[in-house]
């Protein structure tokens, strides 16, 4: 399924993009201001077009926006989005893990009566 | 420990969660599919759930109650777009009038839910997604978040298997 393959895909994208220590010091450096590319490459010890790329690859994990002023490209974080989008995922995850938790328990139970046919359901 | 790994994909807004389970898929399948197993574990302890309808085929709704520590009901809905027992399952999960009626323009989330068989148990892969940016917006601005440091509460509860702690309400 096409959903599933684009999730893999940005899950990877989004670790890739983590998995690097300069890369994660980009993300800082956008974070706090919004620096662009060659002030960037200034910072490093390597080519421009190599700190280019380390900014493609968190672009395309969606961590950072580039954003054209002038002759410059500026690098940004969002930093509401990122946090927004960090809340409503760590609140599934406390809903999640508190159901996973309740099912783990019901299933170590004694099994019960098996009252119901399991494909469907019934209206009460 | 069942729960196995939890990644969320902050772009793409997707939660996904994989636990172990000791047990067939066909009783695992029966947590989903029976309606009086799926409200013991649907709404945290003290927000337990009753599901009145519930119609585990493509097209079909579950809907679905949760009972606050006041004796209030927030109620909610499933709408079916796919299953497949005791495999899959796939369902938009919203919130609903007091006449258990879908309310228009609230958050949606979808789930999937994938079982599988895994060295003699059960491995569930479950995601659950917003659809887009709004719909999470949405959901946080509603006080969601504080349903977050409630379900915290909750877990921490549970672990520390003392019955009496402060539980409240799970976010759907």
């Amino acid at each position: 399924m096409v959903v599933d393959q684009l999730t893999d895909e940005a899950v990877d994208q989004l670790f890739h993009a983590l998995a690097d220590a300069t890369r994660r010091d980009i993300l800082r450096r956008c974070a706090a201001g919004g620096p662009s590319v060659s002030r960037l490459a200034d910072a490093y010890p390597m080519s421009f077009a190599a700190v280019q790329k380390h900014v493609a690859v968190l672009e395309r994990a969606g961590l950072v926006t580039k954003e054209r002023r002038g002759r410059e490209q500026l690098v940004r974080t969002d930093p509401d989005a990122v946090r927004r989008a960090r809340q409503a995922l760590d609140q599934l995850e406390a809903a999640w893990r508190g159901r996973v938790d309740r099912m783990s328990r019901l299933l170590a139970q004694a099994p019960g009566p098996e009252a119901h046919e399991p494909t469907r359901g019934r209206n009460r | 420990m069942s729960v196995i790994s939890v990644t969320k994909d902050f772009d793409s807004l997707t939660l996904t969660l994989v636990a172990d389970f000791d047990a067939p898929a066909e009783r695992v399948w029966r947590l989903w599919a029976d309606p009086r197993q799926l409200e013991r574990w649907w709404g945290p302890p003290s927000y337990p759930a009753t599901v009145e309808r519930h119609d585990l085929t493509a097209g079909g709704e579950v809907t679905y109650f949760l009972t606050g520590p006041d004796g209030q009901r927030q109620r909610g809905w499933w709408r079916v777009t796919s299953v497949n027992p005791p495999k899959s399952l796939e369902f938009t999960d919203g919130f609903a009038d007091q006449d258990g009626a879908p309310v228009a323009g609230m958050p949606t989330t979808r789930v999937r839910v994938q079982l599988r068989e895994h060295q003699g148990g059960t491995r569930m892969e479950l995601r659950s997604f917003f659809d887009n940016r709004e719909q999470m917006e949405q959901l946080v601005s509603m006080g969601a978040v504080e349903g977050l440091q409630q379900s915290v509460g909750q877990m921490d509860a549970v672990l520390a298997n003392s019955a009496g702690r402060n539980e409240r309400k799970d976010t759907r």
